[in-house]
């Protein structure tokens, strides 16, 4: 598919850099229309991939990615939407499989999907007032109450952040080459035989 | 049984065995765990594993495995137990008819093993009580039969075996002779 299809038709659509398939930042209005005339019109009937992306000191913020699939030409195609007011519109209806794609999204990022069927989150339960993959948020967690009350009474447990250092195994940092993680006694190992 | 439970000598007892009844229900529940798979990762595989033919986890009077809790007597955790998964093996256990044991199989039920993020608990044990850990990433059957038999032996020395806790208190049954 020829880029200027895609421009030529939607005049707000822009082609992105990209070192493999074609990629074109879409605004938010013309996602819906811009899916339905890929699926409809240029063939690329499976969406393959959905995910959110966060761009940390972009505005907006947020955005999603969308790959799509041409079955019968072989090809792909690359999608990002900037989620202005962290809403992007949901191509659920035009691809079910975007569902749980988008619960994901909506779960780790908190991006909002206007007109999903089912917006709720998918992996973490539906209490939980975070959103994890976000640049800002500690990959150890951030201490909140058990999913149910009654266990959390029961036990006196908490979900607590997970500790990262004094672990079996930590990263000493510095260059990447050396800083894989290793065991931290390193009183024997391939070079040294034990004692 | 250990040796010492028997009060036994051919001679003079002639085909009477003397033991202690703590011994003899120690002895009949430890042959017979009727374990909880409470798969969860892949540990869950090797569990498996330690259920065919090659393993034979049935030598040890182990192999019916139980899917409803109300029949088990031992819940294998065997995987990575989240927060979110947490709840259901903690009301899992609730379910479970006294007396239970409870076995972490692998690195994850017993510390969150690579895990260590917002999504994992740092161990079962944070939950339940747990009486068996085992090691491994995740364990080969072996070790799952040698955590096995030493919950096994954990069981031959359980004292006061007829006293039970029901709702927190414990209850002593009372021997009708």
């Amino acid at each position: 598919m020829e880029a200027a299809v895609l421009t030529d038709r939607f005049p707000r659509t822009q082609v992105l850099p990209s070192q493999d398939m074609p990629t074109y930042q879409v605004a938010g209005e013309d996602l819906l229309e811009t899916v339905r005339f890929l699926r409809d019109a240029q063939g690329f009937d499976l969406l393959a991939d959905l995910c959110g992306i966060d761009w940390k000191d972009r505005t907006p913020r947020f955005g999603v990615v969308i790959h799509l699939l041409s079955t019968t030409h072989k090809e792909y195609v690359r999608l990002h939407v900037g989620a202005v007011h962290d809403t992007v519109p949901s191509v659920s209806s035009l691809h079910p499989g975007a569902n749980w794609h988008e619960r994901e999204a909506f779960d780790m990022f908190g991006i909002r999907f206007d007109g999903h069927p089912d917006p709720r989150r998918i992996l973490m339960w539906d209490a939980y007032p975070y959103h994890p993959l976000r640049k800002d948020f500690p990959l150890a967690g951030i201490e909140v109450p058990l999913p149910a009350a009654d266990v959390a009474e029961v036990t006196g447990q908490t979900v607590e952040p997970a500790p990262m250092m004094g672990g079996p195994f930590v990263s000493p940092g510095g260059k990447m080459s050396e800083g894989e993680p290793s065991a931290l006694d390193q009183s024997w190992n391939e070079e040294k035989p034990k004692a | 049984m250990v040796k010492s439970d028997f009060g036994y000598n051919s001679k003079i007892e002639g085909e009477v065995i003397v033991t202690r009844a703590d011994a003899v229900v120690n002895w009949v529940r430890s042959n017979s765990v009727w374990p909880m798979p409470m798969g969860l990762a892949c540990c869950a595989i090797e569990l498996m594993g330690a259920g065919g033919s090659r393993f034979d986890i049935s030598r040890f009077g182990m192999e019916v495995m139980r899917f409803s809790p109300r029949q088990a007597d031992c819940m294998i955790v065997a995987g990575t137990v989240t927060y979110k998964m947490a709840e259901v093996v903690r009301r899992i256990y609730d379910q479970m008819a006294e007396p239970k044991w409870v076995v972490a199989m692998g690195a994850c039920a017993s510390s969150g093993g690579m895990y260590r993020s917002y999504a994992t608990l740092q161990g079962v044990d944070n939950i339940v009580p747990v009486d068996i850990y085992i090691s491994g990433c995740p364990p080969r059957p072996e070790a799952l039969l040698d955590g096995m038999m030493l919950l096994q032996e954990k069981i031959r020395q359980e004292g006061g075996s007829l006293k039970r806790t029901f709702r927190g208190r414990t209850v002593e049954t009372k021997i009708v002779r």
